[in-house]
């Protein structure tokens, strides 16, 4: 099984709230030979490590390092992304819970590669009960004097799942609706108060220090040409193991979800969450790898007792709740997804529904402002094709005579 | 009343450092709700629109306009959850607090609600009471959970 513990290396390991602890385990070594690096040095390491985004978009992080770096003016920003609302989405609540002070390392060395003084762990309210955990890693390592010339402060949101959204996440922080910008202007140019701004998942900068600390070649070593390193996938559902498991990336979503999390007739799995993909059971074998498939990990397993349609209602339903508002293609199309799945549901689909559902998908994918709106017809699109009997079966029957 | 009103929709430059946001979590983290007073009484403050304050105040789940009970409950009714039967939770909380979605008991000790993916998809089904998580439920074990709270 092609587990291994980059992401995942200390828990169960280090104590989270004892920073001795975690200094007797390597710990904040890799911020020691990162300030005796320059910053353009620290860059080229990042970038030549093939490091990706961890939240979903897969962006390459030493890059986006590199533009803000380079981007004029003295004040720069780092966001830590620690509001993880993807559905079935938990992998980064397991790296808080149990491994804050790499995640404050990382910071620390990202701060100096990018020449950020000021750096922001948002978090979502709904993970409160590891606020004062992360408060006090942070606290222990200024202490320590790790931190010396950064200042990291622990935000916190007040529920929406769009405030994942890079842009809605600024404007979140700055005290806003957590609505979506429109890009470009990119953060790396003009981010958070207008300053050039380093937005990156937990688990993303999770790997910074070990990136560092063995270097890039190392790191390069895993995974496959176009995506290197590992994933921290969250498993839930129709599995005997749920939890979060790290595999090299490449390995196949069947060694995932039947290999280790014990995973039994498979209808479906749904890769992403509410805005990801429906994958069929015949397709287990694809290799989970960002020119595949990946997402920011979390992976639902629904067996052959699932109602299709049923999943895909619900899932439309949140996404209509959860839309920000802003743009009319997102906001009036998931209220129409739901309109049009509501009646599916009921038995009562009309024949001009399935035309409608995929006119509706191909306007949203097109003009939606964010990912939200934008894969947003993820599921339907994807069980029209892959079930579509599903929803012939659910169209009224109407009288004739 | 009104001419501030005028001024503040005339000219909206928002105060230096003023976090609309932090301002109303901490209201509604000593009141429990935010009220259309305050509302108005930081967009005077802030020379904001009443209605960009307002905008905020609605835009979170965590903050409310209205009172609620005491203790809030909140059931995850995302997927995941639902595989693992969140409706039965649901329908005995509704059973032993005698309320149902969006209400709250009479004595106002608990309010219910449903809400969204809470991350605690490997300990399904779970809900929050207040900022308290609950995993791994059934509904033998929610008389005990209850009875913790005030």
């Amino acid at each position: 099984m092609p587990e291994i513990k980059i992401v995942l290396k200390n828990v169960g390991v280090v104590n989270p709230k004892d920073i001795n602890s975690y200094i007797q385990h390597d710990g904040f070594k890799a911020l020691e030979k990162a300030l005796a690096m320059t910053q353009a040095a620290i860059i080229d390491e990042l970038k030549a490590s093939g490091l990706r985004g961890r939240g979903g978009a897969g962006f390459p992080t030493g890059m986006k390092w590199e533009m803000t770096m380079k981007a004029p003016g003295d004040v720069k920003y780092l966001i830590c992304n620690a509001d993880e609302g993807e559905v079935g989405a938990f992998k980064d609540r397991y790296l808080l819970e149990n491994d804050p002070f790499t995640l404050v390392e990382a910071m620390a060395i990202t701060c100096h590669a990018i020449g950020a003084k000021k750096a922001y762990l948002y978090v979502r309210e709904e993970y409160h009960f590891v606020l004062d955990q992360l408060k006090d890693a942070v606290s222990q390592a200024d202490k320590k004097g790790f931190l010396k010339g950064i200042n990291i402060e622990v935000y916190e949101g007040a529920g929406a799942y769009v405030c994942g959204e890079e842009s809605a996440l600024m404007d979140s922080i700055e005290g806003k609706r957590g609505e979506v910008r429109y890009k470009p202007p990119f953060p790396p140019v003009r981010g958070l108060f207008g300053k050039p701004t380093v937005i990156d998942n937990v688990e993303t900068l999770m790997n910074v220090p070990q990136i560092i600390l063995n270097g890039s070649k190392w790191y390069a070593g895993f995974g496959t040409e176009k995506s290197k390193g590992t994933k921290a996938l969250s498993v839930s559902g129709d599995v005997k193991r749920p939890g979060v498991y790290e595999m090299v990336l490449g390995s196949t979503m069947r060694e995932l979800v039947e290999g280790l999390a014990g995973a039994e007739n498979v209808k479906f799995i749904q890769v992403g969450g509410a805005t990801g993909r429906i994958v069929p059971a015949s397709s287990l074998d694809t290799p989970l790898t960002f020119e595949t498939l990946l997402s920011a990990g979390p992976i639902t397993v629904f067996n052959q007792s699932r109602d299709v349609i049923d999943v895909v209602y619900r899932t439309v339903e949140f996404l209509a709740e959860e839309s920000c508002g802003k743009c009319t293609p997102c906001r009036q199309g998931t209220e129409t997804f739901v309109q049009i799945m509501e009646r599916f549901d009921k038995g009562q689909g009309k024949e001009s529904d399935i035309l409608d559902l995929q006119s509706l998908s191909t306007t949203m994918i097109l003009c939606s402002l964010c990912g939200l709106g934008q894969a947003a017809p993820n599921p339907v699109v994807d069980t029209l094709q892959h079930f579509r009997s599903a929803y012939e079966e659910r169209i009224a029957k109407v009288k004739v005579g | 009343m009104s001419e501030t009103n005028k001024s503040a929709v005339h000219e909206h430059t928002h105060a230096k450092d003023a976090n609309v946001l932090e301002l109303l979590k901490e209201r509604q983290n000593k009141f429990g709700y935010i009220s259309e007073d305050f509302i108005a009484e930081t967009a005077k403050n802030f020379n904001m629109p009443v209605g960009e304050v307002y905008g905020v105040a609605t835009f979170y789940s965590f903050l409310s306009t209205k009172l609620k009970g005491r203790n809030v409950i909140r059931v995850c009714r995302s997927v995941p959850c639902f595989l693992k039967n969140s409706e039965m939770i649901v329908n005995a909380l509704k059973k032993q607090l005698g309320t149902d979605i969006d209400e709250t008991t009479a004595d106002n000790r608990f309010t219910l609600e449903l809400t969204n993916c809470i991350g605690e998809c490997d300990k399904s089904p779970a809900i929050m009471i207040n900022h308290d998580v609950y995993g791994d439920l059934t509904p033998e074990k929610l008389t005990a959970i209850l009875a913790k709270y005030e």
